[in-house]
Parts: structure tokens; C-alpha cells; sequence
């Protein structure tokens, strides 16, 4: 009999609030990734229409591409134009 | 004695039971959270994908725009040595970017060595100013941070701000020209001296 009101003790007194412990420190870990989560998606948001403009660099590139067709067309013109410098 | 046994059965039952309501409490509440983080980290999936997909020919576009804008950078250093020869090509670079030239042209690692004349010594103002138009460089400036030579966005506005009215039109009564010759209104005598050449004048006595 003894024995059983000890158990009930310890039951009481050190496992439950070993287990309220525990539990209350896993979901007050869970909630603190919520918050974390939301701000991650958030940035992925942004990033991605951040990147919205990145189809542009075609554009960009097909222009480069006639600046530097321009270019080579007036550098040999001007190679044709002028003269060479002197040996140095 | 039934009690005596009975009580701490009780006791026990209860206290298995309150462990069990707080598991269940804290374990649903963290279900529920993880629910939420689930929900949270799809959206960070999606976002990320579309980073993914929208980011996927960027490489191969930034390659292809750098290798073009090297063989860009390529033509123009070679047509500048060609043409102007290393030392003057350095002297250029370094009156239109101060300081450029000590890091040298990219295909020409001797022209780190060169000592870069002052352009002033080497090319004429006329030369610095169309320069200056070409390259839109403070070459020759009041200082380096001074207004370009071209203004390329108001060209057309700069002009049309020399006349404020609008642009003036000739007067339309304009004095007529003077007619001269035989059939001349006004006649002048004709003069001998007129077209001799010149008397000397006696020298300045001492």
C-alpha cells in the first residue's frame, strides 16, 4: 500500500511534470519555426519576382550582340581609314 | 479497507489521466503547428522553383554576353594599339579614366610598364573634345566630374533654348540694295586718285 501512494507520487509529482516539460519545450520550438518559415517565404517571393527581369537579358543580349556587330563593322572601317602608328 | 485500497488506485487513475490530457493537448498544438509549417514550406517551394525555373538560362545568357563583350573589349584594344600605337593608346586611356591605365590593357600585359604620356602633350584640344564627344569622358574638363561635352538626352532642346521666343525670322522689308554702275540713281564724280597708288610721304625728319 505504501508503495502504491509512492508511485502515485512520483506519477504526480515528477513524471507528469517531466512530460508537461518536455511537450511544452517541443511545441514552443515548434511555434518559434513558424514565424521563420513565413519570413523564408516571403523572401522566396520576393526573389522570385526579383528574377522577373531576368528575361530581359535576352533582350540585353541580342543587343549586345549588334553592338559589338557595330562595333567590328566601325573598327574596320577606321582600321581601313587611318593609319598604323609607327613601330615603336 | 476497501477504501484504503481503493484510494490510491484513484489517485494513480487520475494522474495517468492528466499525463494524458497533456500529451494530447501538446500534441495536437504541435500538430497543428507542423501543419502550419507544412503549408508555410510549400509556398517556400513554390517560390523557390519559380527562382529555379526563372533563373535556369541565366548562365548561359551572361556567358554568351560576356564572351561577346569580350571580343568587343578585344577589337577596340587591338584597333587602339594598331592605330595609336601602345604608349599613346596608354596616354589616351589614362586622359579619359585617370588612373586606368595602370592596370594596363587586357591583351597587352607589357602596357602595365608603359609610362602613359600626358594626353595634352600628345593630342591637340580639338582631338581631347572629340574624345570627350565620343567617349562622353571628363577628358579635358573643368574637373573630372564635370559636365560631359554632348547631351545626348537635350540635344535638340539645347538648341531651341538660344531662342527663347521662337526661332526669329528675317525682317520682310529688307533696304533695297545700293544700284550702282551708269544706270546708277546717284552718280559720283569720278576721281584720279582714286586707285593710284599712294603718295609716300616724306621720311620723319631727326
Amino acid at each position: 500500500m505504501t508503495l502504491w501512494w509512492i508511485g502515485d507520487i512520483v506519477l504526480l509529482f515528477v513524471i507528469f511534470p517531466v512530460v508537461v516539460i518536455l511537450l511544452r519545450n517541443v511545441l514552443d520550438a515548434t511555434k518559434s519555426i513558424v514565424p521563420e518559415v513565413q519570413s523564408i517565404s516571403r523572401v522566396a517571393a520576393a526573389g522570385s519576382r526579383d528574377l522577373d527581369a531576368a528575361a530581359l537579358l535576352l533582350t540585353t543580349q541580342q543587343q549586345v550582340q549588334q553592338t559589338v556587330a557595330g562595333l567590328a563593322n566601325y573598327g574596320g572601317s577606321l582600321d581601313v581609314i587611318l593609319d598604323d602608328a609607327e613601330r615603336e | 479497507m476497501v477504501l484504503g485500497v481503493v484510494a490510491p488506485a484513484i489517485v494513480m487513475i487520475l494522474a495517468v489521466l492528466l499525463i494524458v490530457l497533456a500529451l494530447v493537448y501538446f500534441l495536437v498544438s504541435t500538430i497543428l503547428q507542423l501543419r502550419t509549417i507544412t503549408a508555410e514550406l510549400d509556398d517556400v517551394i513554390d517560390g523557390v522553383s519559380e527562382i529555379v525555373t526563372k533563373s535556369a538560362p541565366v548562365n548561359g545568357v551572361v556567358t554568351t554576353i560576356n564572351s561577346q563583350l569580350d571580343a568587343g573589349v578585344d577589337l577596340l584594344e587591338g584597333l587602339l594599339v594598331k592605330k595609336a600605337g601602345l604608349t599613346d593608346a596608354m596616354g589616351l586611356i589614362d586622359g579619359m579614366y585617370p588612373g586606368a591605365a595602370a592596370n594596363g590593357l587586357r591583351n597587352f600585359p607589357q602596357s602595365t610598364r608603359v609610362r602613359p604620356p600626358r594626353i595634352g602633350e600628345v593630342y591637340t584640344r580639338g582631338t581631347l573634345n572629340l574624345a570627350r564627344l565620343g567617349r562622353e569622358a571628363p577628358i579635358a574638363a573643368a574637373s573630372h566630374e564635370g559636365p560631359v561635352l554632348r547631351n545626348v538626352a537635350g540635344g535638340s532642346s539645347a538648341a531651341r533654348g538660344l531662342y527663347p521666343g521662337g526661332r526669329p525670322v528675317g525682317p520682310r522689308n529688307l533696304p533695297r540694295s545700293p544700284a550702282i554702275g551708269s544706270g546708277a540713281p546717284v552718280q559720283y564724280e569720278e576721281r584720279e586718285d582714286i586707285g593710284a597708288p599712294r603718295k609716300q610721304l616724306p621720311p620723319r625728319g631727326d
